[in-house]
């Protein structure tokens, strides 16, 4: 590697106008906004920037402190859903045949190539009322009902006179299922990568020692491969947080997630300064993660042997 | 020591990997308070078998015996036998005290006998003063007792070590290749040691099989193993070997008459045990042996004796305590005699190109039918 | 041992019992053979289940012939004829494939001019300058949208521009959350990169320009190429960005899905994401074939 020094020709030529696109449409936008959210709101597209912190406030107040807290909690769950069923997955791959691994791979990424929208959509075929759930459970209902009716119970209608379809879409479940549909093969790859480069003889040392394959999971596993779990958590996390689309096209009228506050206010209410505040929140928590988690692989460098 | 039971017993053991056979029917025994070492190139199976001794890899075919029980349906963390591992796998998110005191944990042990008995152990390895260190403040040597303490705390009725010493310098080696012995007799457990390293063998174990693509060569103490290899591949493997080829031509009950290509004829007596219960018989070829050490150089004069040998010295190597010498003989053939320096100024004794004898005793003289 | 011995290989100091109970409990799994127990298998086949089933129907539908789609009723092509006919979602379609080569061509170039500008040179703030380079990639994309949003409204871009123009502010902002990604992958590329080869080139007598023409950029290609086929997946893609910055006249096909999703779901969308799905999932197979042979050729010395 050179010092500038040494070139400052080629080395103007070539990070002038990558930096020039980058401070002129990225850079200035977020400073845009970030000024936003100091402004108040005049007429309809009219904003003075006034210095307030009225932004804020409101951001703060209840309403939208529940509606974070809930973004938070959704995301959390989400999130969580995602760990638990994306562990077994990841360490089934980890384990798999070398001949294998690429191929399973591959098929976990595929649905990961497709437009995030269109996978969205395609839940709601597997999960309206008419859909493939409702009418794999009442596949098992019949089967259930059958059996009662061979028994000579049929008459008591035990589990009810008919199928009852589950409502799955447009509530919080449907919601938190489009985020783990969305955003799983983001946990997978991070945790397999830990997981596949993790040393089977400290596994085998635990075995060894006389622990279950649970405990070794729990005692040995976990601990050293959960930075992969970390950097899984907040790669779904974040992006869950701000998809407004997830509570758009699943949610119910209580599913209102952060991301669809910001879109409001510049879409349908135009309020800019307060979404802009909202915005910046967004991206303070975003940070915030980033740095725990920086600050968490930093102090356990030690680890990674 | 040969009387008591077998604490291990391997009974025609495979392991098949797809085509290959890691292992190929092997049957040992390993007794009480030993200290057996599987010894073997690269490739030779020893690792599996002490892996399946172990539990993490099952036998294709066969059975495995610890202490009378059959091992076939027993999983590792159920086996009366623990393992230091060639990486040591001290698990870098516990501290030293933590790691020894895991097996005990895990086991369900007393907190109170755990404490004591983690103690003990690492006083054992001369740890107590790390009990509270984290194995990247530890060095390589440090961390390979850690490993010890962590399988000797357990009580197992065997230790197994996979090429222990094969991350250490040196010298830092040969200090734990002693201490491992020193710690043997002192715990009374049986050792099995896998290493690929015949110095290490030699010095440490009772007894040594030594391993070739997965079979079992030979089993024996080190120096019979030294002094009467079964086959060229131990006479080879073990120490260094001048080989020629032979042919009996007479054979009478322990006594031969071997021709040797190149050299003539000689009469070998019946010095050699198990040459007795060899099926070598009159007319089959055979590898005829000598160890550089027993051959004798001369300088002045044609010494007596029934082999005495006439060369040239096509080379000299130079190792501080001793000196290789090879001697071109007049058939052609190349043989190694090796040179005590045990004086200062012995080092110009001989010098490439002069012409010198060499001579060694019938009785060191080894057969070898395979 | 009495029994015939022709078919064993070596005799076993084995009773005949045993060799009963070795037959049942062959073959044995190892400890750590994990993806041979069934649980195992079966957690990691209902995942694929779940992670494909919802797709496979989406596709499936966009050949059924049913308005309400619920279950099969025979093959046809015609929502894929009534897309073609839908106007506004072919102008969809025309936006979006235009905006994503045009931020394909500008973003692979700024891409690889700041890959080789971070691989060549160091300077004071060369982290902060790369933290700066990797946001567009960390903030949530719907900061990056209403930035986007409220800097076009603020300039006052002019949105009644003719045709290829008009996509100008959706291209804009394409092209600044692409090109970093593009970065990310020509350095990968950069890392098995020999400067003795430079040194040598210069040292025959080539300019900066020619040894950058002759010796790093032919050297680089395959980098090159993946990280294009990725910045046009990226563009082709975008939901969120584009939501924000399209004006009235200037939709793009997700878009465009978006508010025919939101309106009623029907067999045309399903059609419609289907080809958008081929595109992608066509582009972003040749990206990481590329991407494959970029580390497969590491070396510079070959």
């Amino acid at each position: 590697m050179d010092s500038w020094r040494k070139n400052p020709l080629v080395f103007w030529v070539l990070n002038l106008s990558p930096s020039a696109w980058l401070i002129l449409f990225f850079i200035v936008p977020l400073t845009l906004v970030w000024v936003l959210s100091f402004g108040e709101k005049r007429g309809l597209l009219e904003v003075a920037i006034t210095g307030t912190f009225d932004n804020y406030a409101r951001a703060l107040q209840p309403l939208y402190l529940e509606i974070f807290w809930k973004s938070i909690w959704m995301a959390g769950l989400a999130t969580i859903a995602c760990l638990i069923a994306g562990y077994p997955v990841a360490f089934a791959i980890a384990f798999a045949p070398d001949r294998w691994k690429p191929f399973l791979l591959l098929a976990l990424m595929v649905p990961f190539w497709i437009n995030i929208l269109i996978r969205t959509y395609a839940l709601i075929a597997v999960f309206r009322t008419r859909g493939y759930v409702n009418f794999t459970l009442e596949w098992f209902w019949d089967q259930a009902n059958g059996l009662l009716t061979l028994l000579g119970l049929g008459g008591y209608q035990l589990i009810g006179a008919r199928y009852e379809p589950l409502e799955l879409l447009y509530n919080n479940f449907a919601v938190n299922m489009g985020i783990v549909y969305a955003f799983f093969p983001f946990m997978v790859l991070p945790l397999y990568a830990n997981i596949e480069k993790l040393d089977r003889s400290y596994m085998e040392a635990s075995l060894d020692l006389g622990a279950g394959h649970w405990r070794t999971f729990f005692s040995v596993v976990f601990p050293l491969t959960w930075h992969g779990a970390l950097s899984g958590i907040i790669i779904v996390f974040i992006p869950a947080l701000g998809a407004f689309f997830i509570p758009d096209l699943l949610g119910g009228t209580d599913s209102q997630l952060i991301g669809n506050v910001i879109e409001r206010q510049f879409k349908s209410a135009n309020d800019w300064p307060f979404g802009a505040a909202l915005s910046f929140l967004l991206m303070y928590i975003t940070f915030g993660a980033l740095a725990l988690r920086a600050l968490v692989a930093g102090r356990n460098r030690g680890l990674d042997v | 020591m040969t009387d008591s039971p077998p604490i291990i017993s391997v009974q025609g053991v495979s392991k098949r990997f797809g085509n290959v056979a890691a292992v190929d029917t092997v049957s040992l025994e390993i007794r009480q308070n030993e200290f057996f070492a599987l010894l073997g190139p690269s490739g030779c199976g020893k690792t599996t078998l002490l892996r399946m001794l172990a539990g993490f890899e099952t036998p294709s075919e066969g059975e495995i015996l610890i202490d009378g029980q059959d091992m076939t349906d027993v999983p590792p963390n159920r086996r009366p036998v623990n393992m230091v591992f060639q990486s040591y796998a001290v698990f870098p998110h516990m501290s030293v005290f933590d790691n020894v005191a895991y097996g005990l944990r895990v086991t369900k042990t007393p907190p109170g006998d755990i404490a004591q008995r983690v103690q003990e152990a690492l006083h054992m390895v001369q740890l107590s003063e790390q009990a509270e260190r984290r194995p990247d403040q530890l060095s390589g040597g440090q961390r390979q007792r850690v490993a010890l303490a962590r399988a000797l705390v357990k009580r197992p009725k065997v230790l197994l070590l996979d090429e222990p010493l094969s991350a250490l310098d040196a010298k830092l080696r040969e200090a734990m290749q002693l201490e491992l012995v020193r710690l043997q007799t002192t715990v009374g457990i049986t050792f099995v040691i896998v290493t690929h390293d015949q110095h290490e063998a030699l010095s440490m174990a009772n007894r040594i099989a030594v391993m070739e693509s997965g079979r079992v060569q030979q089993v024996a103490r080190p120096a019979e193993l030294y002094e009467f290899p079964n086959s060229r591949f131990v006479a080879d493997f073990i120490g260094k070997m001048n080989l020629f080829q032979g042919r009996v031509v007479e054979r009478q009950g322990a006594e031969m008459t071997v021709d040797i290509e190149g050299l003539g004829r000689l009469v070998l007596p019946g010095q050699d045990k198990s040459a007795e219960t060899r099926p070598v018989s009159e007319g089959q070829e055979v590898g005829v042996a000598v160890r550089p050490e027993k051959v004798k150089i001369h300088r002045d004069a044609m010494p007596a004796g029934p082999i005495v040998l006439r060369g040239q010295v096509r080379e000299v190597a130079y190792y501080g305590d001793t000196s290789h010498v090879f001697l071109r003989l007049d058939s052609g053939q190349v043989i190694s005699a090796n040179l005590r320096n045990d004086s200062r100024t012995s080092d110009p004794s001989v010098k490439i190109g002069e012409d010198l004898w060499c001579s060694w005793e019938p009785q060191d003289t080894l057969i070898l039918d395979r | 041992m009495p029994q015939s011995n022709t078919s064993t290989p070596a005799a076993r100091p084995t009773s005949l019992e045993s060799g009963v109970g070795r037959a049942r409990r062959r073959p044995a799994l190892g400890p750590l053979d994990y993806t041979r127990r069934w649980w195992l298998r079966l957690i990691v086949a209902l995942t694929f289940l779940l992670l494909y089933a919802p797709i496979l129907t989406l596709v499936a539908f966009s050949f059924n012939d049913s308005r309400r789609n619920i279950v099969w009723r025979g093959f046809t092509f015609k929502y894929y004829e009534k897309a073609w006919n839908n106007d506004s979602l072919i102008d969809a379609f025309a936006n979006s494939l235009s905006i994503a080569v045009i931020s394909t061509v500008i973003s692979t170039i700024l891409g690889v001019l700041v890959a080789i500008f971070l691989w060549r040179f160091r300077f004071p703030g060369k982290a902060v300058y790369e933290g700066f380079m990797a946001l567009p990639i960390v903030i949530p994309e719907i900061c990056m949208g209403v930035a986007m949003m409220a800097f076009f409204a603020r300039v006052g871009w002019p949105n009644d521009l003719p045709w290829p123009l008009s996509l100008s502010s959706i291209t804009i902002a394409h092209i600044a959350f692409s090109f970093p990604f593009v970065a990310i992958i020509v350095r990968a590329r950069l890392v098995g990169f020999n400067r003795e080869l430079e040194d040598a080139a210069k040292d025959l007598g080539a300019s900066e320009w020619r040894t950058m023409c002759d010796i790093v950029l032919p050297y680089l290609k395959p980098g090159i190429v993946a990280g294009a086929l990725i910045a046009f997946t990226l563009s082709l893609d975008d939901f969120v960005i584009t939501f924000f910055t399209a004006g009235p006249k200037t939709i793009t096909l997700p878009v465009k899905i978006f508010s025919m999703v939101r309106f009623s779901v029907t067999p045309e969308v399903n059609a419609a994401s289907t080809v958008l799905i081929l595109i992608t999932v066509i582009a972003t197979a040749l990206a990481m074939r590329f991407q494959a042979l970029a580390r497969g050729t590491k070396d510079g010395r070959g």
